[in-house]
């Protein structure tokens, strides 16, 4: 039977790119996918876009494409990514740069547009889900890009696209994509949907499934992460796969790596909602073959809702911290009275913020209230606050640094910063409000 | 006996809800996991944490449970005060329950 290859190159923006290369160049790949695209991602992008009409797209794309394209146009392995984030068009004629600077000449590359819809959504009453209307967002909304599937990318492979360079697409799409234009899947094969849809979201995130994120020395041992490999899958025509990585790399392929990705950033694995199907993944199964290969089976699927997932940009404020530091006998005592302190410094300057968070790293600011722990020998003040203005934000650092001279005993490494937060909020729109189209540029 | 003895966990997010995994080592584990992790037993350890509903899905032929936890990311993760937005830590607090 068939079977097409398909790799991994990345999983996020800021992924390694050595991994990318030695898939490209010994996978014995037909694909190789790069997924670089987060929630918050697209709304920076759009941000960065409106500084520079064409930028917005992702800033390792040109480095990326240097390393693996040579490898890519020399085995005929063709690429697709979101790295085009806010600006596909931009980003497919830097990649055509690319492509020339290597004398790779001729080389087509695809931009899928149509996923920004912010000028659609602006001033319509389209309901938030965490509540609200579009419209009442007012001039706080930034940005609206709708998660599209992965027919535009297929159409483009079967038009001829040697790279395929989207902005907001389902992670999984990207995967499935390459795999209904390979084995010709119809638009309503549901359950070879939901198959693909599984292979793309074992394989979106990279190195989470080739042993990454996931090692616990003494419980769950992980060879070699320094030099991680990235994970492909072997799909054939029925959409069931095998999920293997280069043979010497680092890292491990196993049913616990497998099932740790299954289930990552899944609600219903009976219904996980795509903008090409409602994939179900409550029936699979793990098989290992052998080392660092595990078969694959048993996903379904179901009609697709019809309505896309958009995700939301808004302006959310300003983000201000301070931290200082607190050591050896009495750290926490001395760290708690820091803490009172600029709690009470704030309220004397009449500090105005929407929300404030004091707390001990290394006591209690990631598992919750402390009580009955046992005491470290060090902890972090950390002061944070999201305020309306970067000034009120400074303020916080503000405090925490004239800790130096006016708070406890024996505080050191001051550390502040004040940032912009860009919120991300969501909401659905029938798939028909979003009109993918594929636009050329050759090398 | 801590959860961590006998199954191994990772967490994700999207917004303000953090999905969080439980994976039995052993499948013959796996009827215990689904007899002690309780929706009801998770949300009383993530007291403090998680503020909304949690739900528990069951995959008995992955030995898994997966839980979803509602309101437990500080409001979502793009505008959360927390030092761990993504509440990344969170699957290794789901393995400090005692099963004793």
């Amino acid at each position: 039977m068939r079977t097409i290859r398909i790799g991994a190159g990345s999983g996020f923006s800021g992924d390694r790119i050595e991994p990318a290369v030695e898939l490209a160049e010994h996978g014995g790949l037909q694909y190789l996918v790069f997924e670089c695209l987060a929630e918050r991602t697209i709304a920076l992008a759009q941000l960065a876009r409106r500084r520079d009409p064409e930028g917005g797209y992702d800033p390792l794309l040109a480095a990326r494409m240097r390393a693996v394209l040579p490898a890519c146009r020399r085995q005929g392995i063709r690429i697709v990514t979101n790295m085009g984030a806010a600006n596909p068009l931009a980003a497919a004629r830097r990649v055509a740069q690319v492509a020339r600077d290597l004398g790779l000449a001729g080389l087509r590359v695809a931009a899928v547009t149509g996923d920004d819809v912010t000028d659609r959504l602006r001033g319509t009453e389209t309901m938030l889900d965490e509540g609200g209307t579009v419209a009442a967002l007012g001039n706080r909304l930034v940005s609206a890009n709708a998660y599209i599937g992965a027919a535009p990318i297929a159409e483009a492979l079967a038009a001829g696209a040697e790279v395929v360079v989207t902005g907001r697409v389902a992670d999984p799409a990207l995967f499935l994509g390459p795999l209904m234009r390979e084995f010709g899947w119809a638009e309503d094969d549901w359950t070879r949907l939901g198959r693909g849809t599984l292979v793309g979201h074992l394989l979106e995130c990279a190195g989470q499934v080739t042993g990454g994120y996931f090692a616990d020395p003494g419980f769950k041992d992980v060879p070699d992460l320094a030099r991680l490999g990235f994970p492909l899958a072997e799909v054939d025509e029925a959409g069931e796969a095998i999920i293997t990585k280069v043979p010497g790399s680092g890292g491990r392929v196993t049913p616990a790596t497998c099932t740790e990705q299954l289930l990552y950033e899944v609600h219903d694995p009976a219904r996980y909602l795509q903008p090409d199907v409602a994939a179900d993944f409550s029936g699979v199964r793990m098989e290992p073959l052998g080392e660092d290969a595990v078969r694959v089976s048993g996903a379904g699927g179901a009609p697709r809702t019809g309505m896309l997932k958009v995700s939301v940009g808004c302006h959310e404020g300003w983000f201000g911290e301070g931290q200082i530091s607190y050591a050896g006998p009495g750290a926490v005592v001395r760290g708690r009275l820091a803490l009172e302190v600029v709690r009470e410094r704030l309220r004397l300057i009449g500090h105005e913020a929407e929300e404030m968070r004091f707390e001990l790293v290394g006591l209690d600011s990631i598992l919750g209230p402390a009580e009955g722990a046992a005491e470290p020998r060090e902890v972090r003040l950390r002061v944070a606050g999201r305020c309306a203005s970067p000034e009120e934000a400074e303020r916080i650092g503000h405090e925490v640094d004239s800790l130096y001279l006016n708070g406890p005993a024996s505080g050191g490494g001051v550390a502040k910063s004040v940032r912009e937060v860009i919120g991300i909020r969501s909401c659905l729109i029938p798939e028909a409000e979003a009109r993918p189209q594929i636009n050329w540029v050759e090398a | 006996m801590l959860l961590r003895d006998i199954a191994h966990s990772r967490a994700g997010d999207k917004g303000d809800i953090s999905c969080i995994s439980v994976i039995a080592y052993d499948p013959a584990d796996y009827p215990r996991l689904e007899r002690e992790m309780t929706a009801e037993r998770v949300r009383a350890h993530f007291a403090g944490i998680a503020k909304g509903e949690v739900r528990r899905y069951e995959l008995p032929a992955l030995g898994a449970l997966n839980f979803v936890l509602e309101g437990a990311l500080g409001g979502g993760v793009t505008r959360s005060l927390a030092l761990d937005a993504h509440g990344k830590c969170l699957a290794s607090k789901m393995l400090e329950i005692d099963l004793r």
